[in-house]
């Protein structure tokens, strides 16, 4: 075969100087700029492109656009293979490489094809009738070998290695299409001062105008879509090429995805291979134009059957016709002048068949034209050639039958207007019977159609219908549009009389191409009870595949409609959801991959700790330091060593993650007694206290310290993983229920550095940090003391006596700009008294032997009689979750209460989430009486301990208790004790 | 054999039956249900002819014997969240009022084509959690040993475990490296419609009418009893009415009256085009939300989080959309390339602990099924089961006794999460 | 869906959280006869189908409370204010 043999000598939009090399299936071919890989594969005399889902029948290329069933491959390879891309909307470029799917082990034989054979055991819904025994055979035999029949081509091997942008978009107009009905609406809105938005899925403007010999003014049209561009671009009207808008959401949101760099074969450096679109419009006009329907035959599946408008978008616009000898059949006037395109190009059209009962003046003079016998009132009846069109056989009226050796069949059964955008917000098209099709209901707000989207076939029609789309658009927008001379063209026929399918045919007919749905598949649905359109799709498939019924779902209807004796706007079709076109996750995941999936926060001694060597962990959005490792230390040694440091000498932790509010007003103090159990207005000034917060129904929410700072003013903490959904709280009691209280609240976690200094020699170091004139004697500042103070000559800090650990310790906070230098001072100044920092882990084992309740705790199921704080709940007060906190549910003696939990033997280690039963008890759920929250070993100890939730557990003190971890096969024996292990009378904090 | 016996056998599948059909043309297939129109009058109507409410017929006709029963559908017969879900079934839950239901639910996936007579393509291949930190770790292994201990089958699998399941996830994730993962070996995915279908046929068999495109559109009570129901085809009597409308159950319980702790959401979930095997499993992202598994046809079937406001329009907004994409980049990033080629949504009753409702209401013949939140799809064989012994015998089902409506009064709350009285949180 | 904050302008979900119901009112009385109506106003919702007037937080703006009337069928947004009414005026 010589290169491009089907390569039309001239004509087309293709740049013929500029040769394209390419390979499908490892054989290199050629073609020119301007061509998509389906044109290409057709100027090289390829029709068998693809392999169908569930027969593996050989298929070639029905289309020219995204609407395309049948013509799928694997473009590229490796990391970057894109499985089911149409050969129809790839742009062409040096270097391509595609390859068929879907058959083994070639494209040419494929073992799979015997599937055909088995077609009447096939049927649809088959597999709901058997594979039911034996019953595990499902998953060991029949499942994979199902599951390995189906699928199309195959995911990448390794990672997206291409990167995807997103771009927030806002426009008075955004119009959907660039056909002669697009470019009208742009024109006119634009011209009337609109800033519009022009969103087109092909590379080049222009629609079905790019396809067709139409004139506009006198002119080719091609010169007015020419005008129109660079008119546009005079304008405010920003033009996305290769840009599908794919879904319409609330509020006017239009989410569209722009193919920047999928023409060539590599992005460019820094370059995103596409952009997700948010574009939020006003007034948005879809004029997305129509999509041609097949008709219904016996083998219409064959390479070289193909859609008349498809055929003519081969011939006008890329230079290629996919065939020497054609046939057109046909049940409209339109489709006949594909007819007329192949013979002015030297194309033998052997054959116009006309569906209609009624012979059409109009395509009697197209055939006098093209030199074509016209068959009236007449059908293909068969098709023969498996792998191609070899010759079809025409039924006449009269029973005659005419077999006609042909390589190309050129079908149209009319056209559906393109209105799945109109129906994303839930809008249902309605039946038109003058066109024979489902035209756009119901508008959300906003939106509009013009031209064939709005089922206005003819040109000058389209025209008409986008210049008012367009004025109305912008006066909706404000804009007073001006009169403007209106394009001249003529509308070429659109009478419809669709004959659906040919019920006399041979073969298997199909109506949904990708999933192998037939008529006999819908007629046994049919006789099996799934007669509306979604039991018809589910049963079936029909409409499931990657195309969505673009091409099959009407004509599904209409088969339905005929054999249950309905008509087709009756029987209706299913709902079209987004993705109009399928959209890749990549680029809708955006640079939200790796690293930056979630943004990351740094405490402020985040840099600092990295110059340690710190080992990080992702508590939450937050970075923390975990521990900080010396040589030829395990990880339990540094936690082990930091811990005793802490509890002999000193440590400092990075504590700024904890949430910190402001609180402010002459109402604080009562503020605060509402939102806290326990009361705050009593608080001295100068003094912290612990607050523990309820959720309204109750249970506890949270809790933290909050510290008085002035009459009216209030520093409150949260903990790490709560803050922002106490932030939330405060400000919903605030604004919502007493917005007659004098507070306010600012969130001030990000403007505080707070690092916890513990240890019996956390007063030494701190000394050396504190400005002279602030006493910080265990006299002068006891115990839950707090001030505001200076440290290192004149940098404004907040002193606070917290005790997490159970040790002397202090929590500081400066501005967060000097958390940094604070760190390092810190470090400095402790480093004569041992200090050493230590990470969360560490501060984990530090609040496990001190049994105070956090995270495995405070876990949203228990209530404070269950942790024990039952006495904070104050009865002088209302406050949130005060009536339901006091349900006898809640208080429950026999709930699972809060304990510490000693192994028996010292070497054994408790695994949290172990369940606790009675020591002599099955491990069963009936003897499930509570669970272990948290574990550490305790290096002050010598050996591991934990917390848990237990039945009665304060009641048991000095029982023991089976932890049993049957995922793990491990089983404790535990000594019930109380939560605080270390210096239970809490003596060392008060030093 | 009786003549209703010999009807049921000469419409038994199988493989003999499919290749009998085949030969003759297939031809003699049998409508799945008949389409009757309404009796006057019922011992108990089913309103909602989605998953729950289908089984619910089925077990009354086969468990208690009743079958004059009609089940109305106000458009076509599983046409809500039976056919929306992401077809996942499991029993990995952590609460000992959950447990043993959902658990009674596996099992009766597990018998159900026999029970059927229909392939639902029921598909153990295994539920995995992942996780990324220790306290996920722990908080699995709470759960796991819970269902242990409940005798259900749970392993607490280490990254290599993981690794052997799901070779292609970013293990060593930049932000959230995979640790782990709990592993429910038996949970899987069933093919969603076939659910409806096999319960309706067999329901339909034992003599239950099924009626659809039959709106109730109001529920008859007197003197604090219900008497019947309004509905598009007339009134229909009943001794008993059973609401069985999650998604819509507020807006169906209004007519009798009731206000009830739910609050409807919105869904969305996503389908990739086919592709050639890649995932086995069912698997779940532990720092975002992504679930994923992939379906016979070939697709990867996805979700994520609810939209998170009410709404009964059963479609959703791009910022999930891209939150779900951000997971599921995040867990594969093998998927990258491929593309979705369908988003739709479902209508979930989420209540006020995130866990469902079967039990009596305070009007006497009126009885109610909801609640489900996401859990609706796994639970159908359970609720049916259960649903159909509290409309029989007039006291909630053992495995079911937790799912009281006077629970939330009491505070004796089924909170799976700990998230508290805020539906969208669940 | 987009949110036109009274005080930030039309901004888009993202900012936005959702807490529900904005017509339940928190009780007054700690008696152990306003128990109906503490479970009422905790846990049970109308949860219509059509209007909605329902509390939405500017999280990512301004953080003001508002009360937002919406369509729960159609998302389409009636009338957006302060939930502190105050604020507004």
């Amino acid at each position: 075969m010589t290169s491009q043999s089907n390569r039309l000598r001239d004509g087309g939009l293709i740049d013929r100087a500029k040769t394209v090399r390419f390979s499908f299936d490892g054989e290199t071919l050629t073609g020119y700029q301007g061509d998509t890989l389906a044109s290409a594969l057709l100027a090289n005399g390829k029709k068998l492109v693809g392999r169908s889902f569930k027969y593996h029948r050989p298929r070639g290329i029905l289309t020219a656009g995204s609407e395309e069933p049948n013509a799928l491959v694997e473009l590229r390879t490796g990391a970057r293979r894109e499985p089911n891309t149409r050969a129809t909307t790839i742009e062409l470029y040096d270097g391509l490489e595609a390859a068929s799917q879907n058959r083994w082990p070639s494209l040419k034989f494929d073992v799979m094809a015997v599937n055909q054979l088995f077609a009447p055991i096939f049927g649809a819904g088959f597999y709901y009738k058997t594979f039911m025994w034996p019953a595990s055979f499902w998953e060991k035999v029949y499942e994979p070998a199902i599951r390995r029949a189906a699928g199309l081509g195959r995911a990448a091997s390794a990672p997206d290695p291409d990167h995807y942008d997103k771009a927030h978009a806002f426009c008075d107009v955004l119009v959907i299409g660039s056909g002669p009905a697009g470019l009208a609406t742009a024109l006119e809105a634009a011209r009337a001062g609109a800033r519009v938005i022009l969103a087109e899925e092909d590379f080049r403007l222009g629609g079905r105008l790019l396809a067709e010999r139409y004139e506009i003014d006198g002119k080719p049209a091609l010169d007015w879509v020419r005008a129109a561009e660079e008119e546009l671009a005079s304008l405010d009207c920003r033009i996305l090429r290769r840009t599908t808008v794919f879904g319409v959401y609330d509020g006017g949101t239009y989410a569209a995805i722009e193919r920047v760099n999928d023409h060539v074969k590599l992005p460019p450096a820094h370059e995103p291979r596409q952009r997700l679109w948010k574009i939020v419009a006003r007034q948005a006009v879809v004029a997305a134009g129509a999509i041609e329907r097949p008709i219904v035959f016996g083998d219409n599946d064959r390479p070289g059957i193909m859609l008349a408008g498809a055929v003519r978008t081969y011939v006008n616009r890329y230079g290629v016709t996919p065939g020497r000898r054609a046939v057109v059949f046909t049940d409209n006037d339109d489709a006949f002048q594909t007819a007329v395109d192949l013979a002015d190009h030297g194309v033998e059209v052997v054959a116009m068949v006309d569906a209609r009962a009624m012979p059409s003046v109009k395509a009697k003079e197209i055939a006098a034209k093209a030199k074509a016998p016209y068959f009236a009132n007449s059908v293909v009846q068969r098709v023969r050639g498996r792998q191609a069109v070899k010759s079809v056989d025409i039924a006449a009226p009269n029973g005659e039958v005419h077999r006609i050796d042909c390589d190309l069949l050129a079908m149209s059964g009319g056209w559906n207007p393109t209105l799945h955008l109109t129906t994303h917000l839930n809008g249902k098209p309605v039946w038109n019977a003058d066109l024979s099709a489902l035209v756009p209901g119901a508008l959300p707000p906003g939106m509009s159609v013009a031209g064939a989207s709005a089922g206005q076939f003819g040109l000058a029609a389209c025209l008409a219908s986008g210049r008012l789309a367009g004025t109305e658009a912008a006066k909706a927008c404000g804009f007073k549009p001006k009169r403007h001379k209106a394009p001249k063209a003529a509308d070429e026929s659109t009478e419809a009389s669709p004959v659906w399918q040919v019920e006399t045919s041979r073969g298997k007919a199909f109506v949904d191409f990708q999933n192998d749905v037939t008529i006999s598949d819908i007629k046994l649905a049919a006789r099996e009870g799934f007669r509306v359109p979604e039991h018809l799709k589910r049963y079936t498939t029909l409409g499931m595949a990657t195309d969505q019924g673009k091409t099959g779902n009407l004509n599904g209807a209409a088969v339905l409609a005929n054999v249950t004796g309905r008509y087709v706007g009756a029987v209706g079709t299913t709902t079209f959801r987004p993705p109009f076109t399928p959209v890749a996750i990549s680029a809708l995941a955006g640079h939200h991959r790796g690293p930056d999936f979630r943004p990351a926060r740094l405490a402020p001694s985040h840099k600092w700790a990295e110059e340690q060597g710190a080992v990080f962990v992702e508590t939450g959005p937050w970075l923390r330091a975990l521990y900080y490792p010396r040589a030829g230390e395990s990880p339990q040694d540094s936690v082990n060593r930091e811990v005793a440091n802490v509890r002999t000498q000193v440590g400092v932790c990075d504590v700024s993650t904890l949430g910190k509010i402001e609180v402010q007003g002459t109402d604080a103090g009562v503020f605060l007694d509402r939102v806290y159990a326990n009361t705050f207005s009593t608080l001295p000034v100068g003094k912290a206290r612990y607050g523990l917060m309820l959720r309204e129904d109750g249970f506890v929410m949270d809790d933290g310290t909050t510290a008085r700072l002035a009459e009216d003013r209030y520093f409150m903490t949260t903990t790490t993983a709560n803050a922002v959904k106490v932030m939330q709280h405060l400000e919903f009691c605030q604004q919502v229920l007493w917005p007659e209280l004098d507070v306010q609240l600012v969130s001030v976690t990000e403007q505080w550095a707070q690092y916890a200094v513990a240890g019996p020699r956390a007063r030494d170091v701190l000394q050396r940090l504190v400005d002279p004139g602030h006493d910080i004697s265990n006299e002068a500042f006891p115990y839950l003391a707090c001030g505001e103070i200076n440290v290192c000559g004149g940098v404004p800090a907040r002193l606070y006596r917290l005790s997490f650990s159970g040790e002397l310790a202090y929590e500081i906070g400066v501005p967060a700009r000097y958390g940094d230098a604070l760190i390092r001072a810190i470090m400095m100044e402790g480093a004569a008294f041992g200090i050493q920092p230590y990470g969360t882990e560490a501060l984990g084992v530090l609040r496990i032997e001190k049994g105070h309740p956090a995270g495995g705790e405070l876990n949203g199921q228990t209530t404070a009689h269950d942790l024990g704080f039952g006495k904070l709940l104050s009865a002088k007060k209302d406050f949130i979750g005060r009536f339901m906190a006091a349900r006898p549910v809640l208080a429950d003696a026999n709930r699972e209460k809060f304990v510490g939990l000693r192994p028996l033997d010292r070497e054994a280690r408790i695994r949290a989430g172990a369940h606790l039963v009675p020591k002599d008890a099955e491990a069963t759920a009936k003897n499930d009486q509570g669970y272990v929250t948290s574990i550490a070993y305790s290096p002050s100890l010598g050996h591991w301990l934990a917390l848990g939730m237990l039945a009665r557990g304060p009641e048991r003190h000095g029982e023991v208790v089976r932890a049993v971890d049957p995922l793990r096969g491990e089983e404790v024996l535990a000594e019930v004790v109380p939560p605080c292990f270390v210096d239970p009378e809490g003596e060392r904090l008060r030093v | 054999m009786n003549p209703y016996e010999r009807r049921i056998a000469s419409m038994r599948y199988s493989l003999a039956s499919l290749l009998a059909n085949a030969v003759t043309g297939n031809c003699n297939w049998q409508p799945v249900w008949r389409e009757p129109e309404p009796k006057p009058a019922y011992d108990v109507v089913i309103v909602g002819g989605g998953g729950h409410g289908l089984a619910t017929a089925h077990y009354l006709a086969k468990e208690h014997g009743i079958t004059n029963v009609a089940v109305l559908e106000k458009s076509y017969l599983g046409s809500g969240n039976v056919g929306r879900n992401t077809t996942i079934v499991r029993s990995n839950y952590l609460l000992p009022g959950n447990l043993p239901f959902y658990e009674w639910s596996m099992k009766l996936w597990e018998g159900l084509e026999q029970d059927l007579n229909y392939n639902a393509m029921v598909s153990q291949r295994g539920v995995l959690n992942v996780f990324h930190s220790d306290p996920q770790r722990d908080a699995y292994a709470r759960r796991g040993n819970a269902m242990r201990l409940h005798g259900v089958d749970a392993e607490l699998l280490d990254r290599d475990g993981v690794r052997k399941l799901v070779p292609f996830v970013d293990f060593d994730n930049a932000r959230f490296p995979v640790r782990g993962g709990l592993f429910q070996a038996r949970g899987g995915t069933v093919r969603h419609d076939a659910v409806a279908w096999g319960y309706a046929r067999a329901a339909d068999r034992r003599g239950v009418d099924i009626i659809q495109n039959c709106e109730v559109t109001g529920i008859r009570i007197e003197n604090g009893r219900v008497l019947g129901v309004e509905t598009a085809k007339g009134f229909v009597g009943a001794n008993k009415v059973a609401l069985s409308v999650a998604g819509s159950s507020s807006r169906v319980g209004a007519l009798a009256g009731l206000r009830l702790p739910i609050e409807s959401h919105s869904v969305q979930a996503f389908v990739t085009e086919s592709i050639k095997p890649l995932i086995d499993v069912v698997m779940t992202f532990g720092a975002g939300h992504f679930y994923v598994s992939q379906s016979d046809k070939g697709g990867l079937v996805f979700g994520g989080d609810i939209e998170g406001y009410n709404s009964y329009a059963q479609r959703g907004n791009m910022p999930v959309i891209e939150d779900v994409a951000e997971g599921g980049m995040a867990l594969m990033p093998v998927i990258g390339r491929l593309r979705i080629v369908r988003s739709w949504g479902g209508l979930l009753d989420m209540t006020m602990d995130g866990s469902p409702i079967i039990d009596k209401t305070p009007v006497e013949g009126l009885y109610f099924n909801g609640g489900w939140c996401y859990g609706g799809f796994k639970a159908t064989p359970a609720a049916g089961w259960c649903f159909a012994h509290l409309l029989a015998r007039d006291e909630p089902h053992p495995y079911a006794a937790a799912y009281r409506l006077d629970r939330f009064a009491h505070g004796a709350v089924i909170d799976e999460k700990g998230m508290g009285a805020q539906p969208n949180l669940h | 869906m987009r949110i036109k904050c009274p005080y930030c302008g039309e901004r888009a979900l993202e900012e936005f959280t959702y807490r529900g119901d904005a017509t339940v009112k928190r009780p007054r009385s700690l008696e152990s006869d306003a128990a109906e109506a503490w479970t009422d106003y905790v846990y049970f919702r109308h949860n219509p189908a059509g209007l909605h007037r329902e509390h939405w937080y500017h999280g990512a703006g301004c953080h003001a409370w508002l009360t937002v009337t919406r369509d729960t069928r159609t998302h389409e947004i009636v009338a957006v204010e302060f939930a502190d009414k105050r604020e507004g005026t």
